[in-house]
């Protein structure tokens, strides 16, 4: 029997009754790994530490490349940081590690996350399992693909402004960004440090509970993490909507919306409604200027998040080719010039512009005030509505390389997503569909703060009476 | 407003990053694009708005102020580029 | 170059404002849980926070807002009910996350002042702010001066910096006013205030206009004073080289300038490579904070009589002198040991006489502070009642201290174990007495002929002879008695 192409809740099945063990299942996914890594590349290293399988839930996961793990390289997929082992693990981490999860190794990422295409890495592009010529989405691309590649068998990423779900869409798996300080935050290198969660990607939804479980909870070490009780999210997946209000917002329809996106997303309201719920239209009216928000807030706090990086204490110190100022300063601009990439320097110049003397309030205060209008509407519909539902992203994978040389373009793809972000909000991507080019179609579902559980309860009554979950790439 | 060659080479050194020239064309007009897009912003009347820096409200997180063990001195420069006499070792820093 | 004084000076009005960064004393620093310690080994006091290590978070420390809002309340000031942290960013080796955790436009306290003398008259200082931040790392040159070691032991180091309004128009205003402040903070006990050490700190701004002219002049910045006194000499010299230049038809360039102590004069910082943009925003690690009213008055209900208070009521209270309360109030050891001493001995000058002259002294010579001495306040008013007593004179007396400090034992138990107990047993006195005034004639002659004062010269034989232990008065009585022939 293959162990590498099931979910994490059957193969805990598995080990239950004997069928397998988790050893087997951590050499099969090896094994898979080896047959299809140098088609997907969805893994930037390899865990340095033995695998442990004595612990209760032992299944093969995946790393985002920025999440800090004892004794284990990490490097956000950037120059500047090659080289720094983290001398400390996380707190999701050491939750994982608690759980008796079987470390596989790191994924790919856009460099520090800066991008929706997994093509900034210094490691180069990962591809979509779906078709090779294609991204897997950004920037947990390499958690989207080696999940979606059965190279995993689930993932953990991290989500600013829709990094877990856009992938997740596009690679036609499970992902959710859990609401803000559900997840602790510590050991998480930040892109922007009020937006950032990390989440779970996953082959369904039961396993996106599952995993919640286990990342889901506070953490002292980070300021911002809430402490709340945590459900037993499992408890969530009950097959039934009936009598529950879904907000469908007129600017899902924007300008740029794929028709067979757009398809997909009627076809799974028709699909609620059959199941019992109310589809209700509603209106958020400035989420259209949700990612230039986005992009002022999320640079301006990248710009400072990433000044740390300066060659002083780890990871690169590059040699001045000639000395410009003085031997400090040549050091550190050698250093970052040379350590970050076109779009890492992009948003770290644009953020600091947004910060900079006489550009504070027309830039970064602004873009905090609207944040609030945006949060606001989220606010107002979520009075009446259990849950919003939108496509995930505006179209479906996109070619490597169509995007890149225009990084506007680029920034668009997450207008669906990073709304959930600014609002702090929990969101969810789910299969909802395919292309007739055989490109998964995501749809997205945002739930009220710490209402995680009506996330996973209409996604799973949604994948108990679909099948586009049931499918795979064929590799 | 938008965004100067002076600008980009304004913020690049803020930033600490060297543009050479070649590079700093090309940047001030993908910069420029972002920023023109962002101008929409502009357009909002913003007067009676509270800016949203956390938007899940959490306050007064304190910790108590009991000493945890540090890290020791190897294990604090086992990251380090250079090392020397048990501190980081850094090019020359000028007043 | 050297700037003289001129009789143009008077012409000119300084306007001055300080800068302190206070290190607080909380046992952690202020984002992680590191021991907030000096003079370990470097990097030994080093976590993934405050080593800026990709991933860390800082959570604040709740003492040190606590004991930022005692500061705030004992400078008189208004504590912010909200308060939040942002970030200052610059580049410096030795801020390893690029930014420095401060607070911008919502500081722990705001709008306070602390009175100082000025002449005869009392003046107001006022305190624009006092905010938390955290301190950065120290670099040092190597020995071979080709590159920098950055100890990142200090990082985070709870600080404290307390802003004046530019209140002050002198060198001695500014001296006076760093000693109430430092006094005031060693007061509060949130800090051992010790320059030497670094954990306080005092930069300083000062311009000059003309005298009668509203507008101020350009400023200049002073920085790397290591001691009050040289925060006063470069004032002192700033302002005569604003003086300089002014009247040579210059402009002042606004600046930072060093104090170099050695050279006693002012240099310009090398310039820096751009103008400071340090594009604070609010840190989104770190939640806002209020602080209610509880909260406030539990501080203040801890708050210490401060010195000034002290000064006034020990006056009063005590009917001391200004030399000696001043004393006892610099120190706020010794005010606790002298209000100790006067509960057990309710002689408060004869008290205070003592702890401001030899046991100061002793503290001097030992160079330790009151409560480093093997000292009880009931050991010493036994001591000072078996002077008053006469059982020993004023002179044994300061010798018994110094024994009793060296062996930690009581007066009484020193005085017997080494006979210093003075000799007045007449007899004995008498004895003495013969032996004088047979060795000396002339001088007995001359009190005979009506000369009394020269009976303190016999006084002072008998003292020698006795080694000292004779009563003096008793002598002096007993040798008039003598040779009066009564």
């Amino acid at each position: 029997m293959s162990l590498y192409p099931l979910t994490a809740h059957a193969l805990l099945d598995a080990f239950k009754s004997g069928k397998a063990s988790a050893k087997e299942a951590y050499e099969d996914v090896l094994g898979r790994i080896k047959a299809v890594e140098p088609k997907v590349k969805a893994y930037v290293r390899q865990a340095k530490t033995s695998p442990d399988f004595s612990g209760g839930l032992p299944i093969p996961i995946a790393l985002k490349d920025n999440l800090c793990t004892k004794q284990e390289e990490i490097t956000c997929a950037s120059r500047i940081l090659k080289g720094f082992i983290s001398p400390y693990d996380g707190g999701v981490i050491e939750r994982v590690k608690k759980s008796g999860g079987v470390i596989v190794g790191f994924a790919n990422q856009d460099e520090f996350a800066f991008g929706s295409s997994c093509e900034t890495s210094c490691y180069g592009p990962t591809f979509n399992p779906w078709d090779l010529q294609c991204v897997p989405g950004g920037s947990s691309g390499g958690s989207a693909a080696a999940v979606a590649a059965d190279e995993a068998v689930w993932a953990l990423g991290s989500d600013t402004g829709g990094s877990i779900r856009q992938p997740a869409s596009f690679c036609g798996i499970v992902g959710m960004k859990p609401t803000y300080g559900r997840v602790s935050r510590y050991g998480l290198i930040a892109f922007a440090s009020s937006l950032d969660q990390i989440g779970p990607l996953t082959k369904d939804v039961r396993d996106c509970a599952l995993l919640m479980n286990i990342i889901a909870g506070y953490d002292e070490r980070d300021s911002t993490s809430v402490n709340e009780p945590v459900p037993d999210y499992t408890k969530a997946l009950v097959n039934d909507v009936r009598g529950l209000k879904i907000g469908i917002p007129k600017e899902a329809f924007a300008e740029g919306l794929d028709p067979e996106v757009r398809a997909s997303l009627e076809a799974a309201l028709a699909l609620l409604k059959k199941l019992g719920a109310a589809v209700k239209e509603v209106t958020l009216p400035h989420t259209p200027y949700a990612v230039a928000t986005y992009y002022i807030v999320a640079t301006a706090e990248a710009s400072s998040n990433l000044a740390r990086f300066d060659g002083v204490r780890y990871g690169l110190r590059a040699q001045p080719v000639k000395a410009r100022k003085n031997a400090l300063v040549d050091m550190y601009e050698e250093t970052r010039s040379r350590g970050f990439g076109p779009e890492a320097k992009r948003r770290i110049m644009l953020g600091t512009y947004a910060l900079s003397s006489g550009y504070y309030d027309a830039y970064y205060l602004r873009g905090q005030k609207v944040r609030t209008l945006i949060k606001n509407d989220l606010d107002e519909v979520f009075k009446d509505c259990d849950a919003i539902i939108t496509p995930t992203s505006p179209t479906v994978a996109f070619k490597i390389g169509e995007k890149t040389s225009d990084p506007l373009s680029m920034y668009l793809s997450d207008i669906y997503t990073i709304p959930a972000n600014l609002a702090g909000i929990p969101a969810i991507s789910i299969p909802g569909g395919f292309s007739k080019s055989g490109l998964p179609i995501g749809l997205q579902l945002m739930g009220k703060a710490f209402d995680e559980e009506m996330l996973l309860r209409i996604s799973y009554t949604y994948e108990q009476n679909t099948e586009w979950h049931t499918r795979k790439p064929k590799l | 407003m938008s965004i100067s060659k002076k600008d980009v080479k304004y913020v690049a050194a803020l930033a600490r990053i060297d543009l050479p020239e070649e590079d700093l064309e090309g940047f001030t007009q993908t910069l420029g694009k972002i920023v023109h897009y962002v101008e929409q912003l502009q357009k909002l009347n913003l007067d009676n708005v509270k800016p949203t820096s956390h938007a899940v409200p959490v306050g007064n997180v304190f910790r108590s102020d009991a000493v945890k063990p540090s890290l020791t001195n190897s294990q604090s420069l086992a990251i380090a580029v250079e090392a020397k006499d048990g501190c980081f070792k850094v090019p020359l820093v000028i007043e | 170059m050297a700037y003289q004084k001129t009789e143009i000076m008077s012409q000119f009005e300084p306007v001055i404002g300080l800068e302190v960064h206070l290190q607080l004393n909380t046992k952690t620093k202020i984002f992680c849980s590191c021991a907030n310690q000096y003079g370990c080994a470097p990097n030994t006091n080093v976590c993934p926070v405050c080593l800026g290590l990709p991933g860390s978070l800082p959570v604040l420390n709740r003492q040190a807002l606590l004991y930022a809002i005692k500061v705030g309340l004992a400078l008189n000031a208004e504590i912010n009910s909200f308060i939040k942290f942002d970030r200052k960013n610059y580049y410096y080796p030795d801020l390893p996350k690029g930014y420095q955790i401060s607070q911008f436009d919502f500081p722990v306290a705001k709008d306070g002042f602390l009175k100082i003398k000025s002449g005869n008259q009392e003046k107001r200082i006022g305190i624009k702010r006092a905010h938390l931040e955290e301190d950065a790392g120290k670099s040092m040159h190597d020995n071979t001066g080709s590159c920098s070691l950055v100890d990142f032991n200090r990082t985070g180091t709870p600080l404290i910096e307390i802003v004046t309004e530019p209140d002050l128009r002198s060198p001695q205003e500014a001296y006076d006013y760093l000693n109430i402040l430092k006094l005031t903070l060693q007061y509060l006990g949130v800090s051992d205030c010790d320059m030497e050490k670094g954990s306080l700190r005092c930069d300083a701004n000062i311009s000059i206009r003309p005298v009668g002219q509203a507008a101020l002049g350009t400023k200049t910045e002073l920085k790397n004073m290591n001691s009050f006194r040289a925060v006063k000499a470069a004032l002192e010299y700033e302002i005569r080289r604003h003086e300089q230049v002014i009247l040579a038809g210059g402009k002042i360039v606004q600046e930072t300038m060093l104090w170099d102590d050695t050279q006693a004069q002012t240099q310009t910082m090398r310039s820096k490579e751009e103008a400071h943009d340090y594009r604070y925003f609010p840190d989104p690690d770190l939640v806002p904070f209020t602080v209610d009213y509880k909260t406030i008055d539990s501080v203040r209900a801890e708050l210490p009589e401060l010195p000034q208070a002290k000064l006034v009521r020990f006056l009063s209270q005590y009917e001391l002198s200004e030399y000696d309360a001043n004393i006892l109030v610099a120190d706020s050891g010794m005010a606790d040991f002298f209000e100790a001493a006067v509960k057990e001995y309710p002689q408060a000058k004869k008290v205070a006489n003592w702890l401001a002259g030899p046991v100061s002294m002793e503290l001097k010579n030992r160079k330790i502070p009151i409560h480093g001495l093997k000292l009880t306040p009931k050991a010493l008013v036994e001591l000072i009642a078996k002077v008053e007593d006469g059982v020993v004179s004023n002179l044994v007396g300061k010798e018994v201290l110094g024994l009793m400090l060296d062996q930690g034992k009581g007066a009484e138990e020193i005085i017997q174990a080494k006979g210093m107990a003075q000799v007045s047993d007449d007899s004995a006195l008498f004895a003495i007495i013969d032996e004088v005034i047979a060795q000396n004639a002339a001088v007995v002659d001359q009190i005979k002929s009506g000369k009394p004062n020269a009976a303190g010269f016999l006084v002072g034989q008998a003292m020698k002879k006795s080694g000292g232990r004779a009563n003096p008065k008793k002598l002096n009585e007993l040798i008039t008695r003598k040779i009066a022939g009564v």
